[in-house]
């Protein structure tokens, strides 16, 4: 066990698969010189700049030679800098990366990883401070996968790199700079596994991406004033893994899905929708989510800190579902 | 319909041509038949009169080297090698299909010769097919690509992009803008500024030549030297191939917006008219042509005939190919 930023953890993991596999590679903007996160740096060294390739500023391009080197064979990992960004180049995702293989009946595959760093960047404001996992999610044909902390960042990137299907990798903005305990060892996660990052006995918080610190820190909280809250972090969004959040629903019987992304039409609802359906007997109480307010994020620091969904927003919550009963 | 014996080169090139030509036009006219009749579901793009741009260009392609098609295919997918057989049990939804039914007319794709798909998104085929190159290199294969556009897409932000970046990566691809005056029912002069399309492709740096898109000969001519020099590592080449569109945007449409004076002053440069006189001009007998015509005409009336008889594709199939992660169930 070593300590690495989840910025490290992730140069660890492509290091290792581009060792490994030299149908591995990169590209995307500034990612020479290590990228905005640093997530990239000292790999062209090592690689070339054939296989940490820096672009110009054309995210359509960018995407469309991922999907077009997918089909011809190799792997690339493509970086759109932020999920924001990636917004100029949805249509080569959604419309050739997710339904090429489905299109043409089977007779290609676009193994690809798109890296697009999601979430709230402080300070930031509007344009560089989304979160879009819930429309990836809804596309069918792609993985979408959030990874929390900097151990998960290196085992899922690797996950993902070896998956044939297309995946929406979604670091957090935020995150790049957190650090935590990595195995020496390698390793990967299978895609579609969440991880209970805390046990509890009275509800259940499913959560993802940087939220589920917020959330483990809630149930810090919670646990002084009597709570017992279990915390699931998916790490997989889709396919999200149904049963080990309702073997927790089961045990506790009370849920609350906690999400830093707008709350109307989000994931959160997906899943309190599917666990009301699949384990309605289980709930003690209405079942609930949190999440941003429908407002693009705004600048000014107080301003920001409102749409937050943050550890004490998630505690209060937690608070309401524990005391809830049904009917 | 064995051709006399002892041609030259030249003209048993000439004769295969044609044929290609014949083929995609005879599909054309078929498939746009049925679409009308309403067999063929959805939009079919005809490529009629357009027949020796794909036909000239792909002659200068190896098998292995790719094809990026645009929402007006079947031409491109005729001349690169896929079977029209297989074709058309695609565009009739059934077994079989180069897609299993699941493309239809704007995703008839053949990997196994390099043919990355008609697309139904405006340019898209442009960068994919640079990102094929791209690939290819890094395994060590030497191929090229030909990427297909319209005069209508020739506008969209990704084709520019494009051009910026085969020229930066020095990729082996030649861009073939297919230029048949029009965009869906927009005169594309009307929306398009600058001079000209080998202008804007100089702009980027790449060498640049405008052909007669209806003589396959020509086309062929200008594609095989472009082709030559990106294989010995020039860079990406643009190639403008002035064409028009004989019928209408899709099967169902009589272009009613296109002037009648414009449409009498283009028909007589059909491009398989120019074949014919050519090969006539070097000794082939019009018989000869007319068994042509006929061998073909009969080979896409058997492929439609197979198609109608053929089975669906089995009801499972909806939820194949999908993804292997979170694969959706049938039934669930
Ligand atoms: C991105 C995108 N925008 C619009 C369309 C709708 N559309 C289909 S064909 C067409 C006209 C294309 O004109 P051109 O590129 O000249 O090709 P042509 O049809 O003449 O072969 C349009 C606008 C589309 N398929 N994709
Ligand atoms: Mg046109």
């Amino acid at each position: 066990m070593g300590r690495m930023t989840y910025a490290e953890a992730s140069i660890l993991a492509l290091r290792e698969e581009m060792r490994r596999d030299p149908r591995v590679w990169a590209l995307g903007e500034d990612i020479g010189r290590g990228g905005i996160g640093g997530q990239y740096k000292g790999l062209q060294d090592e690689f070339g700049a054939q296989r940490i390739c820096d672009t110009p500023i054309s995210e359509s391009t960018i995407m469309g030679v991922g999907v077009g080197a997918a089909l011809a064979g190799t792997r690339p990992v493509i970086e759109l800098r932020i999920t924001d960004f990636a917004l100029c180049s949805t249509d080569e995702i959604v419309n050739q990366a997710a339904k090429v293989r489905y299109m043409l009946g089977g007779q290609a595959r676009a193994p690809l990883v798109v890296r697009q760093p999601n979430g709230m960047c402080a300070g930031f404001a509007a344009q560089h401070s989304q979160s879009t996992e819930a429309w990836w999610i809804h596309t069918p044909g792609l993985v979408v996968v959030a990874p929390s902390t900097p151990r998960d960042n290196r085992a899922l990137l690797k996950a993902a790199i070896r998956s044939d299907d297309p995946v929406i990798y979604l670091e957090h903005k935020e995150m790049w700079g957190v650090d935590g305990e990595v195995p020496d060892a390698e390793e990967t996660i299978e895609l579609g596994k969440a991880r209970v990052a805390r046990e509890g006995r009275d509800l259940t918080i499913v959560t993802w991406s940087k939220t589920a610190s917020f959330a483990e820190e809630a149930a810090r909280t919670l646990a002084g004033e009597g709570i017992e809250a279990e915390v699931v972090d998916l790490r997989t969004l889709y396919p999200w893994d149904r049963d080990c959040v309702i073997a927790s629903v089961e045990r506790t019987g009370r849920l609350l899905v906690a999400q830093e992304s707008v709350e109307i039409g989000g994931f959160g609802a997906e899943i309190v929708a599917d666990v009301t359906q699949h384990a309605f007997g289980a709930l003690k109480a209405p079942p609930a989510r949190i999440g941003a307010p429908r407002t693009p994020v705004p600048y000014s620091q107080p301003l920001e800190e409102i749409v937050r969904v943050d550890a004490p927003k998630i505690a209060a919550a937690a608070r309401r579902v524990a005391a809830a009963r049904r009917g | 319909m064995t051709p006399a014996a002892n041609l030259p080169e030249e003209v048993e090139h000439g004769l295969a041509r044609y044929r290609t030509m014949l083929t995609i036009r005879y599909f054309e006219e078929t498939v746009c038949a049925a679409a009308v009749a309403g067999r063929i579901r959805g939009p079919v793009h005809p490529y009629i009169g357009e027949e020796a741009i794909a036909t000239g260009v792909c002659a200068a392609l190896r098998r292995d080297d790719y094809v990026a098609s645009t929402h007006r295919g079947h031409g491109h997918a005729i001349g690169k090698g896929a079977d029209p057989a297989a074709m058309m049990l695609e565009l009739y939804g059934r077994v079989g299909g180069l897609c299993g039914g699941k493309g239809g007319s704007m995703h008839v794709a053949d990997f196994s010769i390099g043919m990355l798909g008609a697309n139904g998104v405006i340019g898209d085929g442009v960068t994919m097919s640079l990102g094929a190159i791209q690939g290819s290199r890094l395994l060590g294969r030497d191929v090229v690509a030909a990427a297909f556009i319209g005069d209508g897409g020739m506008n969209r932000g990704p084709v520019l992009e494009a051009l910026n970046w085969a020229k930066t990566f020095r990729l082996p691809v030649l861009f073939v803008c297919e230029d048949n005056r029009y965009s869906a029912s927009t005169h594309s002069r009307s929306v398009t500024a600058g001079p000209g399309f080998t202008a804007r492709a100089a702009g980027f740096g790449l060498p640049a030549e405008m052909v007669d898109g209806n003589d396959v000969i020509e086309v062929e001519r200008a594609a095989r030297t472009m082709v030559e020099q990106l294989r010995a590592g020039a860079g990406p080449m643009f190639l403008h191939a002035l064409t028009y569109r004989i019928g209408g945007h899709l099967a169902q449409d009589a272009a009613p917006y296109r002037p009648k004076e414009e449409l009498a002053r283009r028909s007589p440069l059909d491009p398989l008219t120019r074949i014919e006189t050519w090969l006539a001009h070097h000794g082939i007998e019009t018989h000869t042509l007319e068994a042509e015509r006929a061998a073909v005409r009969e080979s896409i009336a058997t492929a439609e005939r197979a198609a109608q008889a053929a089975d669906f594709p089995p009801a499972a199939s909806v939820f194949a190919d999908i993804q292997d992660i979170g694969a959706p169930q049938w039934g669930a």
